[in-house]
């Protein structure tokens, strides 16, 4: 019992412990929200409320859709396999309602060495320039189409 | 771009860790040499050390409680940090370490420190007024039982936290190093050998910083310094500081040997950038200096006045260079490009929440955590303490 006794102030600090822990988890059930876990180690509410964002790509193929022009020109290139969007940016407003979004325009002095500008890091058989030295500030577009670029045989293939 | 020679990915240009990054593992490891120091007199009942043990205590309280800070500085929004605890995340280091945190600052460095002062705790209620003895009487929680076995049992218990203590405080800052350790896109951070380096220099700093402080303090109070246990630090602090320097350059050679695709590009930084932080200060300034001054005390017999001189001097010099080795992990780690093609360059802030004055400040945080602490709980005999008292 007296041994009991001379550890009670050692009671007294698990107690703090304890109680310490009881407020934890109260607030923790304030302070986590409800759908929390019930996919991951997320938010499960965070899903619906991405979802419902807005769209701002459209897609290729919305694209091709009503530039079919485009797209039969582009087919043939070397930027084929390169989106529309990654030159053009998100156009999902423009392909809604083309009539009143109208896409703007692009500055080749600035999108076309976003991926051909010459560097160590890139593949070796990936076309790069030095554009200072390539074009010597003439525009990329004087020489190629930006939808079929390369120049051999007016730019067929 | 500034500072870029080579090639850097976009990603690299910029440091994310900053000097608050480096400062977080050195002040941790403060904390955790710090307590081992104390826990060695308390296990392996080493009397000499004893004028340090509750000295050390404190030392690493107050530099535990503000390890965390430079992490909340750092963090885009501070506020979010309690969501680890409320929704951990089990299978991320980072995520955990609040926990390892938690579980040392409660469980084993407060209620050690409680334990060991109980009884001074509650005569200090019974005798001082006011504010004071309110404080006090809280910090009893409320227990005025200093009976003979109740502080028997206090003694018993403190032993076995201490016991837990160890493998706690290198669980807490081998952590740090496995954090560094296992990153595994980094080689200059990537290897098993980062936790239990990190220990080592943990010891290290964190034996010569209590040891410095020990010093400071006597002569701060006018009290002549206990010599045979200085003398014994500074042996603990010669020999951890040999396998320390030892795993260092275990590390090394191991890098020369192995020479991976990484080593040309880590070796010229090792000789460029990072030249003067590495090569001179950790390593000569910082590591082979002290290890020679007190490899001289313990070979030669020297006055006691110039062994406290070297005992200072090396003590200073081992805080400088392990701030040092911490700057060319963190830093080091971040100056050169993944492509191996490449190097940037860090500058410290002035005015941003990570700069300069901010690492100073948090440098010196400590030990004003140390002093409140240490007036509240003198780790002193009370006698000398009353006259301290008077003497301020
Ligand atoms: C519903 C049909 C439709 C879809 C889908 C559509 N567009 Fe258009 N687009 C148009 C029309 C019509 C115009 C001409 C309107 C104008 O000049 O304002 C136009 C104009 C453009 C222009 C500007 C032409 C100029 O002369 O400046 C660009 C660039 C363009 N579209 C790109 C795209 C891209 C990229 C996509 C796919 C994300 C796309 N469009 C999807 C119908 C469409
Ligand atoms: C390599 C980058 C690139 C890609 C990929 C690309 N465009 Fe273009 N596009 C341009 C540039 C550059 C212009 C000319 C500058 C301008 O008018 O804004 C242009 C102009 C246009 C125009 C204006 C009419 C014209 O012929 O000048 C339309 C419409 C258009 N693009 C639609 C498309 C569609 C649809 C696709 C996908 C099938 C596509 N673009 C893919 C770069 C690109
Ligand atoms: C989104 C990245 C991207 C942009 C922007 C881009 N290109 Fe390309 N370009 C490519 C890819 C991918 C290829 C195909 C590379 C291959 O075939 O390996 C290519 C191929 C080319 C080629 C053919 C090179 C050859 O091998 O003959 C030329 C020329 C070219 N691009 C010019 C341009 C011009 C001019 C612009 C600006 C209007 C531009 N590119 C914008 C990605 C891009
Ligand atoms: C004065 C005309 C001219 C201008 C302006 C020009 N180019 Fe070219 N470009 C050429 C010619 C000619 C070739 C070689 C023919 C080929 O390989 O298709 C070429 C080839 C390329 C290639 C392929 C290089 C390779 O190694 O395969 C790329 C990529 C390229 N140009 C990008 C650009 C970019 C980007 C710009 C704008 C900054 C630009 N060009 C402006 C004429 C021009």
């Amino acid at each position: 019992m007296s041994a009991f006794r001379d550890a009670g102030h050692l009671l007294r600090f698990a107690g703090l412990f304890v109680l310490a822990f009881i407020i934890f988890l109260v607030v923790r059930k304030f302070v986590v929200p409800k759908s929390f876990g019930e996919y991951g180690h997320y938010r499960g509410a965070a899903i619906g409320e991405i979802a419902a964002h807005p769209a701002h790509f459209a897609g290729h193929q919305a694209c091709e859709a009503c530039h079919a022009d485009i797209a039969d020109e582009k087919k043939g290139g070397k930027h084929a396999h390169v989106n529309c969007e990654a030159c053009h940016g998100p156009l999902g407003k423009h392909a809604d309602d083309p009539a009143s979004v109208t896409p703007a325009k692009l500055d080749t002095a600035v999108l076309c060495v976003r991926c051909h500008a010459a560097s160590v890091a890139k593949p070796k058989n990936f076309p790069q320039v030095d554009a200072a030295d390539h074009a010597n500030g003439v525009p990329c577009e004087t020489c190629h189409k930006p939808h079929n670029p390369a120049l051999e045989a007016g730019g067929a293939k | 771009m500034n500072g870029v020679e080579g090639f850097m990915y976009p990603n690299e240009v910029e440091l994310v860790w900053s000097v608050l990054i480096v400062l977080y593992p050195y002040i941790t490891g403060l904390v955790a040499g710090a307590f081992i120091l104390a826990s060695l007199e308390r296990v392996f009942r080493v009397d000499a050390v004893k004028p340090t043990y509750r000295l050390a205590l404190l030392t690493a309280l107050s530099f535990l409680l503000v390890a965390p800070l430079p992490l909340q500085l750092h963090l885009g929004h501070p506020e979010r940090s309690p969501e680890m605890y409320f929704t951990p995340h089990s299978t991320s280091a980072m995520a955990m370490f609040g926990y390892v945190y938690l579980w040392y600052l409660m469980a084993v460095l407060v209620f050690e420190i409680w334990l060991d002062y109980r009884r001074d705790i509650v005569l200090r209620a019974r005798r001082e007024r006011g504010l004071l003895r309110l404080i006090y009487k809280v910090m009893t929680l409320g227990s005025d039982n200093i009976s003979e076995r109740s502080l028997h049992i206090d003694e018993r218990v403190g032993w076995v936290v201490t016991l837990i203590g160890i493998p706690s405080a290198f669980l807490l800052h081998g952590y740090v190093g496995f954090i560094f350790g296992s990153i595994k896109a980094n080689p200059w951070w990537s290897s098993p050998l980062m936790p239990v380096v990190f220990i080592f220099s943990a010891m290290v700093s964190g034996i010569a910083c209590v040891m410095v402080i020990y010093m400071a303090t006597s002569k701060l109070r006018g009290t002549t310094i206990d010599m045979g246990c200085v003398d014994t630090i500074a042996m603990y602090l010669f020999y951890t500081f040999i396998i320390d320097f030892s795993l260092e350059m275990l590390d090394l050679i191991h890098r020369i040997y192995e020479a991976d695709e990484s080593f040309r590009s880590l070796n010229f930084m090792v000789h460029t950038k990072l030249y003067f932080s590495h090569i001179v200060v950790q390593i000569g300034l910082g590591t082979l200096t002290p290890l020679v001054l007190l490899a001289i005390t313990q070979v030669t017999k020297l006055s006691e006045m110039a062994r406290k001189r070297i005992y200072a001097l090396a003590g200073a010099l081992t805080l400088i260079g392990i701030f040092a080795m911490r700057w060319n992990v963190v830093i080091g780690g971040q100056l050169f490009s993944k492509s191996f093609l490449g190097y940037t360059t860090y500058k410290v802030g002035m005015v941003t929440r990570e700069g300069l004055p901010v690492a100073i400040a948090l440098t010196l945080l400590p030990l004003l955590f140390l002093w409140v602490l240490v007036k509240l709980l003198p780790p002193w005999d009370d006698a000398s303490a009353a006259h301290g008292a008077t003497g301020d």
